[in-house]
């Protein structure tokens, strides 16, 4: 049995299934945009971050999905400041006990120590000199990446649209930008050398091998193999290299899986074609996935709309479109099959 | 002591759609009603003590902002926007 926890335009589903079919068995915050909807695997516990039309961002937590559900404390800007938390796009379990982190927009990254039901900005990142030359990408000024080092809390790795790559190495305390290797092809040659306007996408660490990262930029595929200074174009071989998700198969630090789509302003997959495109080779080669997924499809996959479980051959791929399908594998993408339909256009899919 | 009139879901977070608070402005006495009940905090204004893009406060009727005089027993609605068509 997997649950599946999607995030949409109007609430969160929790689907339940196996080979046989998915169903529905929990839907709420019904009518609100719940950006994303994760269970923390420590302590069994549910968060979402949900953003009223017109009651802003809060984060949710709860113990059971179909019952109440407890707002969270803190995840807000100082008092002061002139800006205010817009979204709280993504939240992630660190590596200390009951630690998680949530980043949203305007970049802000929050921390919580007490499995969820507080949180405390990191002034760190906050309060980083650079800030006044942070700009947004087409989806505001997002925090949407937070990747924790397994069992070292003092690594941390963040990801801000359109400013890029920043890590720390003393666990949030302070912070440097880490974009050598990016080519970021919107803008003119002369002014790439600037460290801060990376559009990141989305950036994933290989559990086994944590020093090694796979990127989605917004044009191009990058890995790194030193714990994200610098950074290697593998993109050659894919049919386009814009796209929004990435992810890796946990028990092979060689893997990443990617959705391409025309980019930038089409966001639709080339020819219409529904692939997930996989590599085995750290990025030498690429290959399309996608037995099952539809010829003629014009569908967009968000950035936290694609997520694993498992791992190996045993690997599920699932990932959620605008449109309101939901896809998945459970043969590390050789065969897919529709999961769901007809929900609200998908923000978020998470594995639990 | 203005007069604070909630609809649902703000009302379930302060316990009731009636509460008198004092304050001689609309952001002071939304701040008011942030002191008495904690939960309804973040909801009507924003960390920086904004009115919610898409919220709406009444002050006997007229449209208020967060500076407008609050006086004693006026009616202070909190509503969400329209946001029909």
């Amino acid at each position: 049995m997997t649950e599946l926890l999607v995030g949409t335009k109007k609430g969160m589903f929790r689907l339940e299934g196996d080979g046989d079919g998915f169903e529905i068995t929990a839907r709420a915050f019904a009518g609100q945009s719940v950006e994303y909807a994760m269970r923390d695997p420590r302590s069994g516990r549910y968060l979402a971050s949900v953003t009223s039309w017109f009651y802003g961002p809060k984060i949710w937590i709860t113990d059971d999905p179909t019952g109440e559900w407890e707002q969270a404390e803190g995840a807000t800007l100082p008092e002061g400041d002139e800006k205010s938390v817009e979204r709280l796009w993504v939240i992630v379990p660190g590596a200390a006990d009951g630690q998680l982190y949530a980043g949203g927009d305007p970049g802000p990254l929050f921390e919580s120590r007490d499995g969820g039901a507080s949180w405390e900005l990191n002034r760190g990142l906050w309060d980083h000199p650079t800030r006044g030359d942070w700009s947004p990408g087409n989806g505001g000024l997002c925090l949407h990446t937070i990747a924790p080092w397994p069992g070292d809390p003092s690594k941390l790795l963040v990801a801000i649209s359109a400013v890029g790559v920043w890590l720390s190495d003393d666990g949030g305390a302070s912070w440097h930008h880490s974009n050598t290797g990016i080519e970021p092809d919107y803008v003119p040659e002369e002014s790439r050398d600037n460290p801060i306007q990376h559009c990141v996408h989305d950036v994933r660490r290989a559990p086994l091998r944590p020093e090694r990262l796979f990127m989605q930029f917004h044009g191009g595929v990058y890995r790194s193999d030193n714990a994200g200074e610098s950074w290697i174009d593998i993109g050659d071989g894919l049919p386009s290299d814009f796209g929004f998700p990435i992810v890796v198969d946990p028990a092979d630090p060689d893997s990443a899986y990617v959705i391409p789509l025309i980019g930038a302003e089409d966001r639709t997959p080339p020819d219409g074609a529904m692939r997930v495109w996989e590599t085995r080779d750290a990025g030498a080669t690429w290959q399309a996935r996608g037995d099952g997924l539809p010829d003629k499809a014009y569908l967009t996959i968000l950035r936290e709309a694609f997520d694993s479980a498992g791992e190996g051959a045993g690997l599920e791929l699932y990932f959620g479109a605008t449109s309101g399908e939901v896809f998945g594998s459970a043969d590390a993408g050789a065969n897919w099959r529709q999961v769901a339909d007809h929900l609200p256009p998908v923000y978020s899919v998470r594995t639990a | 002591m203005a007069q604070v009139m909630l609809r649902a879901p703000l009302s379930e977070l302060c316990g009731g759609r009636h509460h008198a608070i004092a304050g001689a402005t609309v952001r002071e006495v939304l701040r008011g009603l942030e002191r008495e009940h904690p939960p309804i905090a973040g909801w009507v204004l924003d960390e920086q003590g904004r009115i919610r893009e898409h919220v709406n406060v009444f002050v006997n009727g007229t449209h208020g902002e967060e500076g407008t005089p609050v006086a004693d027993a006026d009616r202070v609605h909190v509503l969400p926007a329209i946001t029909g068509g």
